[in-house]
């Protein structure tokens, strides 16, 4: 649940992105980083291990502007992908508010993207919460490798897979050169702020 | 979550038992890793949001180790610098409060003051 501050005025919104190691989740964020670094007055935090997978998370906080007489402040996590760190992605899911999920579109990642939706929904499910009741955004991650040649899932495949009873937005995206990276961030910030409204009086 | 009247009244539990009493700075924040109040004594730098974030996560991974080897949480959470050390104390179910501190002040002392503060707060709350 979204932190409001009724006496500094300032509302913090929690944002997840999450899904399988290596679909692009900590790319995400960098470019976001980088894109708006003169507007961003925090650093960004990566826990990295030493060959620069995601350890804990990474965090990313920027200011929007106002809402309501609210500052409003969006926070952005990413999970570490990796399955055996379970535990973790589920402490970083604590007191989420909108979740983006990262899917990798190479064939190969096909099952590890499912199991991770499935994985993510029971993790929710620890904190009391329904993924069927968070904002949610999807991304396809990765498309510019269909013209590389490379072997990739069609996006109407990954739409069954993924999306065919959640039915929330999704996004085919290039993490990496930055296609999609904001479109994505604004549907899912727009989707929280509008699950939160009211609880800004 | 607080109304404006906790608010001001946990900044100044805050103040007077720690800031006052020489401590660097404080930060409240809850377990979702957001910082609810922050002080300091006037010459501090710290990003506090990445300090928040940072410091939830090391709590909570705390939190889940005891839970492993059968502790219901480990009571004191304390990290000793060079210069400073950092104090850890969970105030209500969802809520934690860090306090850094020079060396001129014992660990003794710091922990006589916090548990004065979180007691208050928890008094703030339930009133
Ligand atoms: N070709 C391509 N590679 C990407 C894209 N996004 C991320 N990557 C690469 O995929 C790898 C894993 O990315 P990372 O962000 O660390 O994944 P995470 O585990 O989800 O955080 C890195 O080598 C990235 O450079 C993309 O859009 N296209
Ligand atoms: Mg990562």
């Amino acid at each position: 649940m979204a932190l409001v501050n009724v006496k500094t005025k300032e509302v913090k919104v929690k944002i997840v992105y999450y899904g399988p190691g290596r679909g692009g989740k900590t790319t995400n964020l960098e470019y976001i980083n980088n894109t708006y670094r003169n507007q961003i007055k925090s650093e960004m935090v990566s826990l990295k291990t030493q060959d620069d997978r995601t350890l804990f998370f990474d965090f990313l906080p920027f200011d929007i502007g106002r809402i309501k007489g609210f500052k409003v402040i969006i926070q952005l996590y990413t999970v570490p992908g990796q399955v055996k760190y379970n535990a973790t992605r589920r402490l970083v899911l604590k007191g989420v508010d909108g979740i983006v999920f990262v899917a990798d579109i190479q064939k190969f990642q096909r099952k590890r993207n499912i199991e991770s939706l499935n994985q993510l929904y029971e993790n929710l499910k620890t904190h009391n919460l329904d993924l069927f009741e968070l904002p949610l955004v999807m991304q396809y991650n990765k498309v510019d490798l269909a013209n590389k040649g490379e072997d990739v899932i069609p996006t109407k495949i990954l739409q069954q897979d993924l999306n065919s009873v959640l039915r929330v937005p999704a996004f085919e995206a290039s993490a990496l050169g930055g296609g999609n990276v904001m479109k994505t961030l604004k549907k899912i910030i727009s989707m929280t702020l509008a699950s939160i409204q009211d609880q800004l009086f | 979550m607080f109304n404006q009247e906790q608010l001001n009244a946990i900044d100044t539990i805050i103040k007077s038992h720690l800031i006052d009493s020489g401590v660097e700075n404080v930060i409240y924040i809850d377990l979702a890793g957001n910082s609810i109040t922050q002080h300091d004594n006037g010459n501090s730098t710290l990003d506090y949001m990445a300090f928040a974030a940072l410091a939830a996560g090391n709590f909570a991974a705390v939190d889940a180790m005891a839970k492993l080897i059968g502790e219901s949480e480990f009571s004191l959470l304390f990290h000793k610098g060079e210069k400073s050390s950092i104090h850890f104390s969970k105030v209500t179910e969802d809520t934690i409060l860090i306090t850094m501190f020079p060396k001129t002040i014992s660990l003794g002392i710091v922990r006589l003051k916090v548990a004065k503060v979180v007691t208050e707060i928890n008094e703030i709350c339930s009133a």
